[in-house]
């Protein structure tokens, strides 16, 4: 099993080097089964670690495999190693599994695109950081995949290098990555100082001994750990990088921004829970934040014209779902929501990616229409993913998503927060159903609303793109099942990640505690969530599909509403106005006055001052030997005035 | 009673002519003259000292002093010579194209 | 006041002389030709401290040769001929006062006596002859500088030669 473990994610760091020596002397299609291939393997080397997990004893379930110590300072140690527990299986599964699909799915969309093996490359490069951020078994190591998903996000944002939208969409990703980062990395300091190590299992072992709930610094830690998280996993306030991401390729925003790279905040969230339940005010401010991000973002989602930005909204709304049950201690439930949604937003982008291609690039969906007939596998697997979003059972959508609906009911959080978390996220997803149904709704039914010359080209996309489509489809459909409700006892997705979060003290992760597993409770809650979303996409299909002048009333009465949403509630232009121009003035000043004037000026005065004092020292010069003579007895006369007296 | 300082004394004034000479004069010829008359005085000194010190060594650079001073000064009017065939002057004060 | 007083007085104030009246000579010839007593009277004052070898030395070689050379380098030259306007530098003012300024300082330093002992006999002081003497220490403990020394000549014969040649016109 350690072997498997290790090939996980060798296989793609070969693939990345053999691109990197001979990627541009291959063809495509051998650079495209390189690519897919390696992430395909490591897809079976991950099956096959898992399995060894399997059979060992719940409770039991951990492999460390260490390959060699890097560090070595003192008391200070950091190791070379992987870490393979069920976290992270359930991770490396989700990332390459997907991961695999899309890379198939790009051989079709980048078809001729000049830079395809560079494509490939960042790819390849990207699940390999990922892989290392999910499997390695201490802090720093999470930390460099962490960066390098950055990079390669970075990379992959701004593939099309010669759009100026793309190239700056990407500087901001990173950008906004690099602050999150910073409270990342202030948060591992804290954590080398306080325990003398970055080691998962160490830390985890001491911390408990180390710190009683509610201790200053555990908060301050959990707290900064969290701040990266937002970085990473787009939450307010540093959400602003992901809509523009979306300038990037679709397949990549599938892979990179909505079912893996964005979920690795949850994922360290998740992993660190035994910090975080030591520090329930910093999981009361997680839930709140993961909360109004996901309302949030829904508002936005309802009234954007562009399909990529609607699913991008969509998915900080789902990441922010994802926190609210981590801040509610139901870390299963947080996991399980990020792996359906790895499966259904995937196939969202990657239907949407098939819909733009065949439009030739067309992504306004003002100007879609139609499209079920002409694209029927695209349009029947895109329904699915969207009824699975909108959580209708038994899809997957629904399982996930209710559980955290129900965990944040029944959780532990002082006053009216549960109730109130409960109720916005009712409310998100009403907003859940209603957005994407309306998106389905604008493309695929009604007139054509298209441009004559693209609907001439408009066909169904090849095999290639087809049939990721379809896989996925499926996994959204029956992915739920993993995780079917507690009651029926036959949950896997509990049975699997519960003793892992349990096992480390505090309240286990079943919604915080001291719960009343009413089963009344647990039913009309679950009603309550098919009937909201059930509302949803009836009134999506009536405003939208039936009687669109209904929607034109809303739109113009509520038009302060409506432009709020519209221009994403001014966070943007916010930004701009406190940051990014002050600190371009700043900038300016510093330009100007201290290396211009400053810096260049006391050069120049330097250089200019040796010039005239040269000048001046010639002048002794005379030319005259006598002159010279003369001031050597005058040197002679003072060395003897000096002895004398 | 003539002691040692007479000597010196001596030996400083006949110095500072030499320094006289040497920085208040135009003619090139008699400031090399100056020179010859301080080498003078230096010598002077020496065998002074030698013979209040009994000890023959001082004698010894005298004469290596004035060996010196013979190569110098045939050197220097060596020089003066090339110079007065170029410059047509030996005043020196009309000679300072190492100015600046 | 010994005979020994009177000589050095008498030598020593010659010398003092000639040597004012040579540096300030307009005519370089009579520059020189002031120089050769005041050369010889140094002689003198050699032999009045035993080194009777170095007063030989000093009239051959510095009044004698190089005063002969002196000569003819002006007579050379026609330099006794130019009349300058004046004789003196531009900074001959500042140069006087340098030059007062260091005899002062000179013979103050001069004075503070160093040997404040009894006058030591001529002859005896040393015990051998003079040039005995001289050569004794030349040709053992200073045999490499003296080599040197005639190799400087040497150089100096073959500079002399080369400065002073004239431009061959071709």
């Amino acid at each position: 099993m350690t072997n498997a473990i290790v090939l996980v994610p060798l296989f793609p760091l070969l693939a990345v080097l053999a691109n990197l020596l001979f990627g541009r002397k291959m063809s495509e299609k051998a650079v495209g089964i390189m690519g897919s291939g390696a992430i395909g393997a490591s897809f079976l080397a991950a099956v096959t670690a898992v399995v060894g997990l399997v059979v060992m004893e719940p409770g039991h379930r951990l492999t460390e495999v260490v390959l060699y110590q890097w560090i070595s300072s003192g008391a200070f140690t950091v190791d070379i190693g992987f870490l393979l527990d069920p976290l992270s299986a359930v991770m490396i599964l989700v990332v390459s599994g997907v991961g695999f699909l899309i890379h198939v799915y790009s051989i079709g969309y980048m078809h001729h695109d000049k830079g395809f093996s560079r494509y490939f490359l960042y790819l390849n490069l990207f699940v390999f950081a990922m892989l290392l951020l999910v499997m390695g078994n201490s802090y720093l190591l999470l930390f460099i995949g962490w960066e390098g998903v950055g990079l390669c996000s970075y990379l992959l944002i701004g593939f099309w290098y010669h759009k100026d939208s793309a190239a700056d969409a990407g500087k901001k990703a990173f950008i906004v990555n690099r602050i999150g980062d910073f409270g990342f990395m202030l948060g591992m300091l804290f954590i080398a100082v306080t325990f003398g190590t970055l080691n998962f299992t160490k830390v985890f072992a001491e911390a408990p001994h180390v710190f009683h709930t509610g201790d200053g610094m555990i908060i301050l830690i959990t707290l900064l750990l969290f701040v990266g998280a937002c970085g990473k996993s787009a939450q307010i306030p540093l959400h602003v990088w992901l809509p523009d991401a979306m300038e990037g390729p679709t397949p990549v925003s599938a892979l990179i921004h909505a079912a893996t790279m964005v979920t690795a905040g949850v994922y360290m969230v998740s992993r660190s829970h035994v910090l975080y339940n030591l520090a329930p005010e910093t999981l009361l401010v997680v839930a709140i934040v993961g909360c109004l991000t996901a309302f949030f973002a829904g508002t936005i989602a309802l009234v954007q014209n562009d399909i990529k930005r609607v699913l991008a909204y969509s998915t900080v709304s789902q990441l922010g779902y994802m926190f609210l049950a981590a801040g509610v201690g139901a870390y299963t439930a947080a996991i399980f929501h990020l792996m359906t949604h790895a499966f259904f937003k995937a196939l969202l982008f990657l239907g949407a990616g098939s819909v733009i291609h065949a439009l030739s690039d067309e992504q306004d969906i003002r100007k879609m229409g139609g499209l079920r007939k002409i694209m029927p596998t695209t349009y029947k697997t895109f329904v699915i993913a969207s009824l699975a979003i909108a959580g209708i059972p038994p899809l997957a959508g629904f399982m996930s998503k209710d559980e955290i609906l129900y965990s944040t009911f029944n959780s532990t959080h002082p006053g009216a927060a549960p109730i109130l978390l409960w109720s916005v996220g009712i409310l998100t997803a009403f907003m859940t159903a209603f957005y994407m149904f309306r998106l389905v709704y604008k493309t695929f039914h009604g007139e054509s609303r298209m441009d004559p010359e693209v609907e001439k080209h408009a066909h169904e996309s090849p095999p290639v793109i087809t049939v990721p489509l379809s896989i996925l489809a499926v996994l959204s459909a029956v992915g739920g099942f993993l995780g079917i409700p507690i009651f029926l006892k036959a949950n896997v997705m509990h049975n699997w990640l519960g003793p892992l979060f349990e096992a480390a003290g505090g309240h286990g992760d079943e919604a915080g505690g001291a719960v009343h597993h009413s089963l009344t409770t647990e039913l009309g809650l679950m009603a309550l969530s098919v009937a909201v979303a059930t509302g949803g996409i009836l009134l999506a299909l009536n405003i939208i599909l039936k009687r669109p002048h209904v929607a034109e009333g809303i739109r113009n009465s509520f038009g302060y509403l409506y432009d709020l949403f519209l221009n994403k509630w001014w966070v943007d232009e916010l930004y701009d106005m406190v940051i990014v121009r002050p600190l371009r003035q700043i900038a300016g000043i510093f330009w100007t006055v201290f290396d211009e004037k400053g810096i260049d000026g006391t050069l120049h005065g330097i250089g200019g001052g040796a010039l005239r004092s040269g000048g001046f020292l010639s002048k002794l010069q005379t030319g005259f030997v006598q002159n010279y003579a003369l001031s050597m007895a005058g040197g002679l006369v003072l060395i003897l005035l000096w002895v004398l007296f | 009673m003539i002691t040692l300082s007479h000597y010196l004394v001596l030996s400083a004034i006949l110095f500072v002519i030499g320094v006289t000479g040497v920085l208040m004069r135009r003619n090139v010829i008699i400031i090399l003259l100056s020179i010859e008359l301080m080498l003078t005085a230096v010598n002077l000194n020496f065998i002074a000292f030698s013979h209040y010190m009994k000890n023959p060594v001082g004698q010894v650079f005298v004469f290596f002093v004035m060996t010196v001073a013979a190569a110098e000064a045939t050197l220097g009017l060596a020089i003066v010579v090339a110079l007065f065939r170029n410059l047509e002057t030996v005043n020196v004060d009309e000679i300072n194209q190492m100015k600046g | 006041m010994g005979l020994y007083d009177i000589m050095f007085f008498y030598l020593a104030s010659v010398v003092v002389i000639t040597a004012l009246l040579a540096v300030s000579r307009a005519n370089p010839v009579y520059a020189v030709v002031f120089l050769i007593p005041c050369f010889f009277h140094v002689a003198g004052l050699f032999v009045l401290l035993g080194a009777e070898f170095l007063a030989v030395i000093q009239i051959l070689v510095p009044a004698g040769a190089l005063m002969i050379l002196y000569l003819f380098v002006v007579f050379l030259l026609n330099l006794s001929e130019i009349k300058g306007r004046r004789i003196t530098h531009r900074q001959s003012l500042l140069a006087g006062i340098v030059a007062v300024l260091l005899v002062f300082l000179l013979v103050v330093l001069s004075m503070q006596s160093l040997f404040p002992g009894p006058f030591q006999e001529l002859v005896e002081g040393i015990g051998i002859d003079n040039t005995a003497a001289v050569g004794g220490s030349l040709y053992t403990k200073f045999l490499f500088p003296f080599e040197l020394a005639s190799l400087v000549l040497l150089v100096v014969m073959f500079g002399a030669m080369v400065l002073a040649r004239r431009e061959e016109k071709e």
